[in-house]
C-alpha cells in the first residue's frame, strides 16, 4: 500500500523544480483542515485522462471553469435536461420485467422544472397495449402512481414521459398529447434498452408544432440536450457500479473499512503508473511532451505541501495518538458493557 | 408462491438465508431518498421487495414511506402500501414484502422503535431483514448499507414480552446477540452494465475522492458525543437496577423481620391460652417492587456496541490514510 513519489528522480521535473520558486517556500497549514491529497488527486486524475488516449475526450468534459458542452451533435433548443442515474435504473428494470410480446415500455417521469433546466428525479412506468393500429395506456394507473408518489415527494411534478426503444412512432404522439394534458410542455425521453446503434443511446425530446397553420398541422419531436446530474452520495454509488461492472460474475460485496482505503490507494497507484508512463515517453523521445500536461504535473507534484521533517513528525504523531486514544476509549467501552452484562447473568 | 413453501419448512429456513443480493437500483433509490427527503434529522423509511431465491434473498425493488408529518400517518400507511404493491404487481415487479430500509445517522438505529417494527416484519415474514443505509459514512467515500436480523432468542423473547431480569436470564441473551448482520452483495443486471459503460462515457470524470479526505476531526467528535450520551443512558439505567436490587433485599429482611414476630406473639399467645392471630397475607403488606425492565438497558448496550464498532472502524481508516500520508512526504 506504500507508494514512493518517484518524480523527484526525473530530470524533466527537476529542472521544473529548480526554477519554480514554490518549491522553496515552506507554507504551514492546519493538517486536520486540508484537502490536498484529494486535490492531488483530482489534478492527477485530470494528467491520467490528458496522457491515454482512450480518455482524451473525458479530459476534454474535464476542462473546469467553463460549463459541459452538449453531448449531443444536435442543436439545441430549449432547456437543457438533466437526468439522474436512479431514473435511468429504473427503466432500465422496467424494460427487463416487461409482458411477453411488448416490444416496449413507457412511462411517466417525474421531476422539478427550472427557468433553463429540467431536472428529472424519478419514474415510474405504466402498463399499456400497443399494435398495429392503436395503442391503449392505463391513464388511471399513472394518475394513481402520480398521488402516491407526490405523498412521498411533494415537490416532484410529472414532466414528461420515457419510452424505451430507438424510434419515435406515430402512437408516441398519441401518448405525448396525452402527457401535454398533465404536464406543461412534457418531454419524451428515450432510452434504447434494445442497443440497435450498439450503445444505450439516451435523447430527450419536446415536441413542437409544424407545419401550415389552418390547415395540416403536425407534431415534430425536437431534440434536447441531455446531461447526468448527481448528488454527491449518488456519485459514490455510482462509482460502486462502475466498479462492480468491471468484477468477475457482476457482484461485489461491501468489503470493510480499511480495505476500503487500500483499494484507493491501489486505484491512485494504477493512476500514477500511467502518468509515469507518459513521462517515460516524453522523456525517451516517443510522444510530443505537451505544456498543458506538463503544468498540471507541477500543480501535482507542488501540492504535496513542503514541511520541515519535525513539524510533520510532531503532526503525525499528535494525529496518531488521538486515534489511537479514541480506539483504546471504545475498547474500554466495549468491554464495559460486557462485564455489566455478565454480572447480571450471575 | 414461494412465501408458503418456505413457511411450511419453519425454524429450519432460518439459517439458509445466509447471503443477500441487492440489484443496483435499490441502492441508487435509496440513496436519491435519503438526499431529497432526509434533510432534517428524520430518518427516511422505506420497504424492500424482492424474492427469496434458492438460499439467498433477493431484493429487487424498493418504495420510499411518507413521512410522519400528518396525524392520521396509521390509516395513510397501510393503505399506501397496499395500493402500491398491488400497482406494482401490474409492472411486473416483486410484490413480495421481505424487509424495510431506514437511513440513519452516526450508527445511531438501536432502539425500541426499530426493534418492534423489526420484530412485526420478521414476525409476519420469516425472512425479513432491515437494510440500515448510513448516509453520513456514505458521503465521506464509501456506501455504507447493512443488513441486520432479529436473532431467534431475542424474536421468542419479543413474542413472549418478558423483559424482567429473570426473564433475560433465563434466555441468556447479551447485546452480541441481539441482532445478527447478514453480508450484502450487489448486483448489477446485463442492461445496467450497458447503462454504466453509456454513463462512465458520457459524464464528467469522477472526482469525489472523499476516501483519501484526511480531515476527520468533526466526524470522530460527532460520535463520541453521542457515545457519550448513550453512556450516560446506561449508567442511569445501572443505578435504577442497584436501587432495585437494594430494595429489594431490604424488603425480604422486613419480611423476615415481621414474620419472626409474628411467630414469636404467637408463641406467647399461646402459653397464655389465647387464640393464636391469624396469618395475615404478607404479601399484600409488602408488596414487592417493580422489576425495572431490562430491554432498554439491552438496547442502549447494543448501541454502545454499534458506536464502538463505528469509532474503531474510523479511526483504522484513518491511521491508513496518515501512514499513506507520511509516505507521500519521503522520507526526507
Amino acid at each position: 500500500m506504500v507508494f514512493v513519489f518517484t518524480f523527484y528522480d526525473l530530470t524533466l521535473t527537476e529542472r521544473i523544480f529548480s526554477s519554480s520558486a514554490l518549491f522553496k517556500s515552506k507554507s504551514f497549514f492546519d493538517w486536520r483542515a486540508h484537502k490536498n491529497v484529494q486535490v492531488g488527486v483530482k489534478w492527477l486524475l485530470w494528467v491520467c485522462s490528458r496522457c491515454s488516449a482512450s480518455f482524451r475526450q473525458m479530459a476534454a468534459l474535464a476542462r473546469r471553469g467553463a460549463s459541459l458542452q452538449p453531448l449531443s451533435n444536435m442543436s439545441v433548443y430549449g432547456p437543457v435536461v438533466k437526468i439522474h442515474p436512479v431514473v435511468l435504473a429504473s427503466i432500465s428494470d422496467s424494460y427487463e420485467r416487461r409482458n411477453e410480446g411488448a416490444s416496449r415500455v413507457i412511462g411517466t417521469i417525474l421531476g422539478t422544472i427550472d427557468k433553463h433546466s429540467i431536472e428529472v428525479t424519478n419514474c415510474f412506468s405504466v402498463p399499456h397495449n400497443e399494435s398495429e393500429d392503436e395503442v391503449a395506456v392505463d391513464m388511471e394507473f399513472a394518475k394513481n402512481m402520480y398521488e402516491l408518489h407526490k405523498r412521498v415527494s411533494p415537490t416532484e411534478v410529472i414532466v414528461g414521459w420515457y419510452a424505451t426503444g430507438f424510434d419515435i412512432t406515430e402512437h408516441s404522439v398519441l401518448i405525448h398529447e396525452y402527457y401535454s394534458r398533465e404536464a406543461t410542455n412534457p418531454i419524451h425521453l428515450t432510452v434504447d434498452t434494445a442497443l440497435q446503434s450498439g450503445k444505450m443511446n439516451i435523447r430527450a425530446y419536446v415536441s413542437a408544432q409544424m407545419g401550415v397553420p389552418g390547415k395540416t398541422v403536425g407534431v415534430m419531436f425536437t431534440p434536447l440536450s441531455v446531461k447526468y446530474v448527481y448528488y454527491d452520495t449518488e456519485r459514490i454509488g455510482v462509482d460502486l457500479l462502475q466498479r462492480i461492472r468491471l468484477a468477475t460474475n457482476r457482484t461485489k460485496g461491501l468489503t470493510s473499512d480499511l480495505s476500503q482505503v487500500g483499494g484507493a490507494a491501489a486505484r491512485v497507484q494504477d493512476m500514477l503508473a500511467t502518468v509515469l508512463a507518459y513521462i517515460e515517453d516524453v522523456l525517451s523521445g516517443k510522444v510530443t511532451a505537451d505544456n498543458s500536461v506538463g503544468r498540471f504535473l507541477m500543480d501535482l507534484v507542488n501540492k504535496v505541501p513542503t514541511i520541515s521533517a519535525e513539524d510533520f513528525e510532531n503532526m503525525l504523531n499528535s494525529n496518531i495518538n488521538d486515534l489511537l486514544m479514541v480506539t483504546y476509549l471504545s475498547n474500554l467501552t466495549q468491554a464495559q458493557i460486557a462485564l455489566n452484562e455478565k454480572l447480571l447473568l450471575l | 408462491m414461494s412465501t408458503n413453501q418456505h413457511g411450511a419448512s419453519g425454524p429450519a429456513q432460518y439459517q439458509k438465508s445466509n447471503c443477500f443480493l441487492v440489484l443496483s437500483q435499490v441502492v441508487l433509490k435509496i440513496i436519491k431518498h435519503y438526499q431529497e427527503e432526509g434533510q432534517g434529522s428524520e430518518v427516511v423509511q422505506g420497504v424492500l421487495l424482492g424474492l427469496v431465491v434458492d438460499d439467498r434473498l433477493e431484493i429487487t425493488n424498493c418504495f420510499p414511506f411518507p413521512q410522519h408529518t400528518e396525524d392520521d400517518a396509521d390509516f395513510d400507511e397501510v393503505q399506501y402500501q397496499m395500493e402500491m404493491m398491488r400497482s406494482l404487481r401490474h409492472v411486473n415487479i416483486d410484490h413480495l414484502h421481505v424487509g424495510w430500509y431506514q437511513s440513519t445517522l452516526y450508527g445511531s438505529f438501536v432502539s425500541r422503535a426499530l426493534l418492534d417494527s423489526q420484530f412485526s416484519y420478521q414476525h409476519a415474514i420469516e425472512e425479513s431483514v432491515v437494510l440500515i443505509y448510513d448516509p453520513i459514512k456514505t458521503s465521506q467515500g464509501s456506501l455504507s448499507l447493512k443488513a441486520y436480523r432479529l436473532t431467534p432468542k431475542l424474536m421468542e423473547i419479543c413474542k413472549e414480552k418478558d423483559f424482567t431480569p429473570e426473564g433475560l436470564k433465563k434466555a441468556n441473551i447479551g447485546f452480541e446477540h441481539m441482532f445478527e448482520e447478514v453480508p450484502i452483495v450487489i448486483k448489477n443486471s446485463h442492461l445496467i452494465n450497458v447503462l454504466m459503460w453509456e454513463l462512465e462515457d458520457k459524464s464528467t470524470v469522477s472526482d469525489k475522492h472523499e476516501l483519501l479526505n484526511l480531515s476527520s476531526s468533526n466526524h470522530l467528535e460527532k460520535s463520541l458525543q453521542l457515545l457519550m450520551d448513550r453512556v450516560d443512558d446506561m449508567s442511569q439505567e445501572i443505578v435504577k437496577y442497584n436501587t432495585y436490587s437494594r430494595n429489594l433485599s431490604k424488603q425480604q429482611q422486613q419480611k423476615h423481620q415481621y414474620l419472626q414476630r409474628r411467630q414469636q406473639e404467637n408463641a406467647q399467645r399461646q402459653t397464655r391460652g389465647e387464640a393464636s392471630l391469624p396469618e395475615e397475607d404478607i404479601t399484600k403488606m409488602f408488596k414487592p417492587p417493580q422489576p425495572p425492565p431490562r430491554m432498554d438497558t439491552l438496547l442502549i448496550a447494543g448501541q454502545i456496541n454499534n458506536y464502538c464498532q463505528n469509532v474503531k472502524e474510523f479511526t483504522s481508516q484513518n491511521l491508513g490514510k496518515l501512514f499513506m500520508a507520511e509516505a507521500l512526504q519521503g522520507h526526507n
